[in-house]
């Protein structure tokens, strides 16, 4: 891996780009300065405070730190996804529910599957990658379901009318949101490795593992982002869509 | 004792009364109609004897029950609500008039089905019929169908007529006199109409959060 070599100086030269970014930004009048430069400081920070974490949590290689890592990923996934749910009622209870689920079901296959080890510098990256996609996905059903129940409510009302549970009147919402929440991972399946290399992959290539290797591990992570998101979106929209009626099985919001 | 009453119901939306202490009863087998102004809070009124919506304060009661004591759907199924523009379900007439037993985990008796078609003057040949080819009033009439499958015991309509060409009209009234007669149903319509106000019995005006009775010689 002695390929990896990124000095201080050529990290600080690269700053130039961020320059460029301001510099279009001015000329143009986008009026997205501040946001650049707070941008470019967060990237800056959190990586670092990451880098050195990271690099600890590696060296003490304990079991027990490796899973409290694990549960702050899933805690601040499902924080993120309760901010992109529009306020939906029980959103972050929900989302760490589904996340967690799916992040542990997944881990425990993988591990047992002999295809990771339960090691931090392997562990960790992996629950970065399942929690992210799988915030995504309850993001996507949390904002799907929040537009649909405004645009069907009165077929909705309709059908509970006529004495349909809540359930089965928001059958075809559930299932459309679920097909939203997976539609990204679908998508990206569909054209990996066509257009860009995914993030994994080309990491394993830039520090120099064997391509064809790189291939494998990328499938497997394909595979498994396709199972997490269907999972969580499940758990996600089952739950989810109890959130728009009262204990009477009526119709609020 | 009535079948259907209402005692100082309120409804409230944005600090504004819209059902505003309402005491009101309906008996067995009757057939009233409710009128009053565009906004005036018919639709909220009768969704509240529907338990579709809840009550601020005050309460219904079915046979002398307090409503929030029984388990909504099975309430909805004896207290049928039929909605001013219905969307009909799937592709054709078959699924909308299958839905109802889907509910009541029931095959589907196609015999019953072509009987409910007859009702409203449509028939078995109209059962495969895609819905997209059906004229509004042929829609409104199978959508109504869907409340009926199974005959509730108070079947509330809302504007179900507004719209629909007097044969259309026509046919809805045969189905309610033939419900009503046959199976004690008691109706609740909701109308603007000139023609239906004035063959109507029991007639009552909604306006300012307030049910009054119309007195129909005046
Ligand atoms: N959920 C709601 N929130 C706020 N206002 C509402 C709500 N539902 C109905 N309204 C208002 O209540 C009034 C009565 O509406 P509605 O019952 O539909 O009247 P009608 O059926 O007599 O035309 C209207 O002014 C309407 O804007
Ligand atoms: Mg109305």
């Amino acid at each position: 891996m002695n390929n990896l070599i990124v000095s201080n100086t050529a990290l600080g030269l690269t700053g130039v780009f961020v320059g460029l970014a301001l510099w279009i930004g001015y000329r143009e009048k986008l009026g997205i300065a501040k946001d650049l430069i707070i941008a470019t400081f967060c990237c800056v920070i959190q990586l670092f405070v990451v880098g050195y974490v990271l690099k600890y949590v590696f060296r003490v290689d304990s079991w027990l730190l490796t899973l409290l890592l694990i549960l702050v990923i899933i805690f601040n996934g499902a924080y993120n996804a309760k901010g992109r749910s529009n306020d939906l009622k029980n959103s972050f209870p929900i989302s760490l529910l589904a996340i967690a689920t799916s992040t542990l079901v997944i881990l425990l296959v993988l591990v047992f599957a002999g295809a990771v080890k339960f090691i931090p510098s392997q562990i960790i990256p992996l629950t970065g990658m399942i929690v992210s996609n799988s915030m995504v996905a309850m993001g996507l059903c949390f904002r799907t379901m929040n537009s649909m129940f405004t645009d069907r409510r009165s077929q909705i009302l309709e059908m509970l009318a006529l004495g349909a549970s809540p359930m089965t009147a928001s059958k075809g919402i559930i299932r459309d949101a679920i097909k939203t929440g997976l539609q990204p991972t679908i998508d990206t399946a569909k054209t990996v490795g066509l257009v860009a290399l995914p993030g994994m992959m080309s990491g394993m290539i830039f520090a120099g593992a064997d391509p064809v290797l790189a291939i494998k591990y990328q499938i497997m992570v394909t595979f498994m982002l396709l199972g997490i998101t269907s999972i969580s979106s499940m758990i996600g929209c089952y739950l989810g869509y109890q959130s728009f009626y009262n204990q009477r099985q009526q119709l609020i919001k | 004792m009535p079948q259907l009453a209402t005692s100082n119901l309120t409804y409230q939306a944005t600090g504004r009364s819209i059902i505003n202490g309402i005491d009101w009863s309906l008996e067995k087998q009757e057939i009233v109609t409710i009128t009053g102004p565009s906004g005036s809070g018919k639709s909220t009124f009768v969704r509240l004897l529907a338990s579709l919506l809840e009550p601020t304060s005050g309460t219904i009661t079915f046979d002398d029950q307090d409503i929030e004591t029984l388990d909504p759907i099975a309430y909805r199924r004896r207290v049928s609500y039929a909605v001013q523009q219905p969307t009909l379900f799937g592709k054709t007439v078959r699924e909308n008039l299958a839905f109802p037993y889907q509910l009541r985990k029931k095959p589907f008796d196609e015999q019953h089905a072509v009987k409910a078609l007859q009702t409203v003057d449509l028939g078995a040949s109209d059962l495969d019929r895609e819905i997209t080819s059906l004229s509004g009033g042929e829609k409104q009439r199978v959508a109504l169908l869907r409340n009926v499958m199974f005959v509730p015991e108070v079947l509330i309509m809302d504007e179900v007529t507004t719209g629909l060409d007097s044969d259309s009209k026509g046919s809805v009234h045969k189905m309610i006199d033939y419900f009503n007669d046959r199976h004690q149903l008691s109706v609740i319509m909701i109308t603007h109409d000139e023609e239906e106000l004035k063959h109507a019995h029991n007639l009552y005006r909604l306006a300012d959060g307030k049910l009054a009775e119309v007195d129909q010689h005046e």
